[in-house]
């Protein structure tokens, strides 16, 4: 408690308190919220789960510093409650099935692509469809006429057809421009209308459909290439990073300490044993070795996590604690505790150990941002765990499409943001924690 | 008087000093000497490990099996010569069978494990890795040893350059600012001190970002321009104009923690008992310095910066693959994405080398630099 209250008279270490405090309720709300099966099957669900979601685009709050209001998805079901959907039967066997997809674009850019997905039920004949673009102006433009098989795709942005119709404008452009035949192509605001009217030839056939206007800006994160909302894997990668990171670092960290202090403290065989088996250890390639199991055994996160644990355990913080614990070994009130006949182990636990945990905390806590840059660095090879959303695999993502390349600035600043704040966070604390349990380093 | 008294105390000090010195040169030595044999015994220990952990056991051998085997099918089905036509669908299995064993054998894969992981090591110590699988050199050659001796040198030169840079910048700026602590630019260095929390491939992303695809200044990766140029001069400039992004990001990336690190060292020492001694004698704050503080500090910075080069080792990989270099981290990537084992092992065999050498560079400095280090037996009689 008086550590604590110490604690927070240093500034860096209220708000790293702070900042990991948020960190954990993310990773709360996003396991409650969000659980397990169902982040898995939104980041890894397939075409099915992100098909109506654009590609490549970038979070809505980008609108805020663009002049530009660019669009937002629209997407309209033919079950919404707000589209009226009637069915007349024109004759014993045709019906007619009629709805109209009525929206606002108050944008001043173009949408992305449009697309509508149709589902109709029949048994032998395909209903035929018919669909009509109302712009605000009043003007009327024939989209498309066709049959319709049960689960149709009707992509309009690749229909060469409207296309020329519309003098050669792209025709998710071309459609909501105030003049589609003009040099440089303007979006008119207002109300727009897609009309469906479909026939169908048999009683129980039915048509039902989907309007998707992919927008520019999409959620609070964007989207990648493959259309999946990044904010699935932002939020989820929280919990996942600061698990990895805490895990590894105070495993390594105790396990550490502790051999360092036996090896230290007997000296000798045991020692030396130590001092060669973390010679060994240290000319073994951390993470080429890594990789090397990423790639031949498992790219599952606690397989890495083991792996890390237990090449890290004869690490170079072993080389750190002896460094210390030599000092501390010869100072006199370690001689005086032996001079009155304390046991080896109760030197070590009492005396030796606890004049390091000054040290121990605060680089125990400094060294978690390195765990969990480690694994984003392996999902940045490709090496990332093969189910779970991370923010290492978001960057692996965004480096490999060339993200760069292609101005797609968000899709690697915001995994990458985030990993700095939780890296900031731990570091603050630590050098924080540094200053308490160092008073000689309190004036400094 | 007194003074003249106390000056010539503390010159005999460093007498003795220098006496006992010269009888520990020989020790050192001696002891350097002790460390290389156990270096490379060790090095020897851990690429075994390696070639254990490479081969898991034989797993790979087994892929490499698959792998004869579907390219010899492969080559016998599109062999559309009319004898090979001729032959029955039998005698054609019973070629793909032949062929298959004598690569088998060609490749020492019918060998036991144990055998064969002996082999490996033999081979691995002395470079001589056999060939590649798949992977080629610039020159052509499938050799390992060249894939590998090709690719060193554009590591060590980025490795080298920013470790330099890193050691001499964070010791100069750190005893700058220990000097005068408390001032804005010390309180500055502290608060900056947690960015070094970030690896340099991390900074490399933001670099790249801002003067590669932002600016347009400096090129996105790479270790020349393409096509190289002719010209020697031009040379020298296309490379350090490619060299700046990837040492720019190692520096940073550690800059400021080391400095701060560096900086509380010197003050820590300068709060021990025998500078206050030192002080009262009226010594310059100058000699003070470099003899009572920079001297004992020394190998406890040297050890912070053992580690600290360590870890930017580990660190190269990830920042070779980021910025496109044709170092040994990217050929390393580059094998493990086409299963080729001989350069997986080879690779990290080098590795394994230059930190052996790392370490044994560090040893020796460290046993030049403290004298309390005892060394030999003598620190290990308690």
């Amino acid at each position: 408690m008086k550590t604590l209250r110490e604690l927070l008279q240093y500034p860096a270490a209220a708000i790293g308190l702070v900042i990991i405090t948020l960190l954990i309720l993310l990773s709360v709300y996003a396991m409650v919220t969000i659980p397990y099966s169902e982040a898995i099957r939104l980041w890894r669900g397939g075409e099915d789960v992100w098909y109506h979601t654009p590609k490549n685009a970038a979070p809505a709050w980008t609108n805020w510093f663009t002049t530009k209001d660019l669009p937002a998805t629209i997407r309209m079901r033919s079950d919404d409650d707000d589209v009226i959907k009637t069915v007349e039967s024109a004759s014993e066997e045709l019906t007619d099935v009629i709805f109209s997809f009525t929206f606002d674009f108050p944008y001043d850019d173009f949408p992305r692509e449009i697309s509508v997905f149709f589902n109709t039920r029949y048994d032998r004949k395909p209903p035929h469809v018919s669909m009509t673009w109302l712009t605000p102006d009043g003007r009327e433009i024939r989209v498309a006429d066709k049959s319709m098989t049960q689960q149709e795709t009707y992509r309009v942005s690749q229909d060469s057809l409207l296309q020329r119709r519309l003098g050669g404008a792209l025709p998710h452009q071309g459609l909501f421009a105030v003049d589609p035949r003009a040099e440089v192509l303007e979006p008119l605001h207002g109300t727009y209308t897609l009309q469906v009217e479909a026939i169908t030839f048999e009683p129980e056939s039915d048509v039902d459909a989907e309007m998707v206007i992919y927008g520019q800006v999409h959620g609070i994160a964007g989207t990648d290439h493959r259309r999946r909302d990044l904010s699935i894997a932002l939020l989820w990668g929280t919990p996942i990073a600061l698990g990895f990171g805490l895990l590894a670092a105070v495993g390594t960290s105790l396990i550490q300490m502790i051999i360092a202090a036996v090896g230290t403290w007997y000296g000798g065989w045991v020692d030396t044993l130590i001092q060669r088996v973390t010679e060994i250890n240290m000319v073994l390639p951390f993470l080429p070795i890594l990789i090397m199991i990423g790639t031949f055994y498992s790219k599952s996160i606690f397989a890495m996590l083991g792996v890390v644990v237990l090449l890290s355990i004869f690490g170079g913080g072993i080389k750190t604690n002896r460094a210390m614990f030599l000092q501390v070994k010869h100072s006199p009130y370690i001689e005086a505790a032996q001079a009155y006949g304390a046991s080896d182990a109760r030197l070590i636990r009492k005396y030796l150990i606890p004049r390091i945990i000054p040290t121990l905390l605060p680089s125990l806590v400094a060294l978690v941002p390195s765990f969990v840059f480690l694994e984003a660095a392996l999902a940045l090879l490709g090496l990332g765990d093969p189910v779970l959303p991370t923010w290492g695999k978001v960057i692996n993502d965004a480096y490999g499409n060339g993200a760069l390349y292609h101005g797609h600035y968000y899709w690697i600043l915001e995994p990458s943001v985030l990993l700095m704040i939780m890296a900031l966070a731990f570091s603050l604390l630590g050098f924080a924690l540094d200053r308490v349990f160092n008073p000689r380093l309190r004036g400094m | 008087m007194s003074d003249t008294a106390l000056a010539m105390e503390t010159e005999g000090a460093p007498q003795e000093k220098l006496q006992s010195g010269s009888g520990a040169l020989g020790r050192v030595v001696k002891y350097s000497a002790v460390r290389l044999v156990m270096l490379f015994v060790t090095v020897v220990v851990g690429i075994y490990m390696v070639v254990l952990v490479a081969n898991m056991g034989g797993y790979v051998d087994r892929i490499r099996l698959g792998s004869i085997q579907q390219m010899i099918s492969l080559q016998i089905s599109q062999d559309q010569s009319p004898e090979m036509r001729a032959l029955s669908v039998e005698e054609r299995r019973e070629l793909i069978r032949e062929r298959v064993e004598v690569e088998v054998q060609r490749q020492g894969l019918d060998q036991p494990f144990i055998v064969r992981s002996f082999g490996y090591l033999r081979g691995a110590i002395t470079l001589d890795l056999g060939f590649a699988t798949d992977m080629t050199s610039d020159t052509g050659s499938k050799q390992v040893r060249l894939i590998l001796l090709e690719r060193l040198p554009p590591t060590l030169l980025m490795w080298g350059v920013s470790n330099l840079l890193l050691f001499f910048i964070s010791l100069f700026f750190g005893l700058f600012l220990s000097r005068k602590y408390g001032s804005i630019l010390d309180r500055i260095v502290i608060a900056l001190a947690p960015t070094s929390s970030a690896p340099g491939w991390f900074y490399g992303l933001f670099l790249i970002l801002i003067f590669a695809a932002i600016l347009q200044v400096l090129p996105f990766g790479g270790m020349v321009a393409a096509p190289p140029p002719e010209n020697r001069i031009d040379y020298a400039l296309s490379l350090l104009r490619h060299l700046v992004l990837p040492t720019a990001a190692i520096v940073i990336s550690t800059i400021f923690l080391q400095t701060y690190n560096f900086r509380t060292f010197f003050l820590i020492y300068s709060t021990e008992d025998y500078v206050e001694m030192a002080k009262a004698k009226g010594l310059s704050d100058r000699e003070i310095e470099r003899r009572y503080v920079l001297r004992p500090v020394l190998p406890t910075i040297i050890t912070q910066f053992a580690l600290t080069v360590i870890t930017l080792w580990t660190g190269a990989t990830i920042l070779e693959t980021v910025f496109n270099w044709p170092g040994l981290g990217r050929a390393l990537y580059q094998a493990i994405g086409l299963y080729d084992t001989p350069v997986i092992v080879g690779s990290q065999v080098i590795y394994a080398y230059l930190l052996a050498a790392t370490v044994f560079l560090l040893d020796f400095i460290y046993a030049l630099v403290d004298p309390r280090v005892r060394i030999g037996g003598e620190g290990r009689t308690r």
